[in-house]
């Protein structure tokens, strides 16, 4: 146990000693969270929105000023006929047009029914879907506050799910999240494979596996500091998220930080395990950024949602941890949900934590042979 | 005769069909600087992992440091010292914590940590700079500070793996110094190595090729043997037939 303790002991003062690892170690995740959390972030404030409003009644007037106190939206134009349309796109200010048909507000009352069309840019489709699904939000509400009881579904458009548990439509609550999965098994999975490939250019591997130390003391003393420090990254991004962005966490927070260290296990082993493949630092330098950074981002959920991918990508992202661990996170983060809706990503981040310690200490048991 | 340290009876090694150390058979005894030598390739790496403890041999008797290489390597880690071509101190550490590191893997008391540092230092005339890292030391006073630190806890043997790589004749001498101190202390020093020069100043050499041990005399026996003026000549002669 005491060799142990020494050695744990060098591990920290390595790590206290390379500002660079602190760096990565704490700056990394802060300036990630900051730059995905605003710079990515595909909020809508103050859109062009033109108006054309063939009936001009009171209704359509109280839409239009609803729709535009919402803040989201600035008027960008009046416009007089549809003909107008085709024109006001051109001129780039404005990213959608909502369109009153004739007798809106008659037709309302009177049968129960009336249309309104969103007509919007689709050169930019992000933010396209995003202007209509706002609109429509905001329609529905009013046709909610409007309708008496013979005015049922005044107008017909159907809500959107993804806002249930995001009403205010924020993305921060969905990009932190994710990012947090991502900067977790980057810096952690980065961390650990450094630290042993460095000790195998410099040699110093050598001289620990002679020495009495053994295999799994090695890769224990290598874990455990980064273990600790992991946890103590996660609590800075969970604050910082929380100061910055509001992002509360809406579920247990014991249970948030309980899947968190599993998560951090999780990757710092699998760094382990890259660190037995690769030779040399830049070999697991690339293995764990550019063989982790891509897949999680484009695969795992983080942005595009797995549902709408090809069957194949579906298959590759499930041998991908992130991809569970974003399950866990959003559901107790943001819709406050126990461990009983989690516990099969929770068993499946655990299997894999096993498979990767099991692998690890096999390829290192191989080398020593 | 000294006791035996090193006991190796038809040690043989195979990886799969390639036979690494074919029917190795040598001894080697306390307080003796044995030259292990051969051409790279030749199976000296692969013999020396076995002695150290890191790998099991095929079949044969290895027994270092009275302990049995295929039941007992957790005991002859304990009970030897190592050291490698590549430097083995870590850089970013000072020198006092490099040896407080070392002693405490080696399971050393504190106290005995304490008193073996402190005559370490003054031995090295180097008290002044128990506090500056290593990466500010010359490269020789790295290297002599390796090898104390590999012999810190007291092994009956030390393993040098090419030590003096890259290293300037006149480093490789004073290390060579180090090298015969420890050896006049009862350490037997174990060291492999490509410098012919170096091959001179050991009490017995064994030179390897193609996985069997085809020499292994005094260097002056070998170079009577064979009728060369240096264990290089020596080498040559035995290496191109």
């Amino acid at each position: 146990m005491k060799r142990f303790l020494g050695f744990v002991k060098k591990e920290f003062q390595h790590i206290f000693r390379d500002y660079r690892t602190l760096f990565i170690l704490f700056g990394i995740p802060a300036a990630q969270i900051l730059i995905f959390g605003y710079a990515v972030s595909t909020d809508i404030k103050n859109a062009g929105v033109a108006v054309l409003d063939l009936s001009h009644d009171e209704i359509t007037l109280k839409l239009t000023d609803k729709i535009f106190s919402s803040g989201f939206f600035k008027k960008t134009e009046n416009l007089l006929n549809y003909e107008d349309i085709d024109k006001v796109f051109k001129k780039g200010k404005t990213k959608a047009v909502i369109v009153y048909e004739d007798d809106f507000g008659k037709k309302l009352i009177s049968e129960g029914k009336a249309s309104l069309s969103i007509i919007s840019d689709g050169s930019e489709p992000n933010t396209a879907t995003l202007i209509t699904n706002y609109t429509t939000s905001i329609v529905n509400d009013f046709s909610v506050e409007l309708a008496g009881p013979g005015l049922k579904n005044t107008i017909r458009i159907s809500p959107e799910v993804k806002m249930l548990y995001n009403p205010s439509l924020k993305s921060h609550f969905m990009f932190v999240p994710g990012v947090i999965t991502l900067i977790l098994i980057l810096i952690c999975a980065l961390m650990t494979s450094v630290t042993i490939t460095r000790e195998k250019e410099f040699g110093t591997m050598e001289v620990l596996l002679v020495s009495p130390l053994r295999p799994i003391q090695i890769i224990l003393g290598k874990v455990m500091p980064y273990f600790f420090l992991s946890f103590v990254n996660v609590l800075l991004i969970l604050l910082l998220s929380w100061l910055v962005f509001g992002l509360p966490v809406k579920g247990s927070i014991f249970l948030l930080l309980a899947e968190c260290m599993l998560y951090i296990l999780m990757s710092l082993t699998l760094g382990i395990l890259i660190s037995t493949v690769s030779k040399t630092m830049q070999q697991a330098i690339f293995i764990s950024l550019i063989g982790l950074m891509l897949p999680t981002i484009l695969l795992s959920g983080f942005i595009f949602p797995i549902e709408n991918m090809p069957k194949i990508y579906d298959y590759v992202s499930s041998i991908l941890p992130p991809r569970y661990f974003i399950v866990i996170i959003k559901n107790i983060m943001i819709k406050g949900t126990g461990f009983i809706y989690i516990w099969k990503e929770t068993l499946i981040l655990i299997v894999m934590t096993l498979v990767f310690i099991g692998l690890s200490v096999r390829k290192f048991k191989i080398r020593l042979e | 005769m000294n006791e035996k340290v090193i006991y190796v009876k038809n040690l043989v090694k195979k990886f799969g069909n390639f036979t690494a150390n074919d029917n190795l058979s040598f001894e080697v005894f306390e307080g003796e600087i044995f030259g292990f030598l051969g051409a790279n390739g030749a199976g000296k790496t692969t013999a020396l992992r076995i002695l150290s403890g890191l790998s099991k041999p095929t079949s044969g008797e290895v027994n270092v440091a009275g302990y049995d290489a295929y039941k007992q390597a957790e005991m002859i880690k304990r009970n030897i010292g190592y050291m490698c071509q590549k430097f083995s101190l870590y850089e970013d550490l000072t020198v006092k914590e490099n040896i407080i590191l070392y002693g405490g893997i080696y399971g050393m008391s504190k106290s005995l940590i304490r008193e073996r540092l402190t005559n370490l230092l003054e031995k090295l005339h180097f008290q002044k700079d128990e506090n500056r890292m290593i990466s500010d030391l010359p490269l020789g006073l790295r290297q002599k500070l390796a090898f104390s630190v590999a012999v810190l806890h007291e092994p009956k043997i030390v393993f040098l793996d090419e030590p003096t790589g890259g290293v300037d004749p006149i480093t490789r001498r004073q290390f060579w110094e180090t090298i015969y101190e420890t050896a006049s202390r009862g350490i037997t020093v174990f060291v492999t190595t490509h410098y012919m020069d170096e091959a001179e100043y050991c009490d017995r050499i064994s030179i390897m090729n193609e996985g069997k041990i085809v020499a292994l005399d005094t260097p002056e026996k070998l170079k009577k043997q064979y009728d060369a003026a240096s264990v290089e000549e020596v080498f040559i002669k035995i290496a191109r037939p």
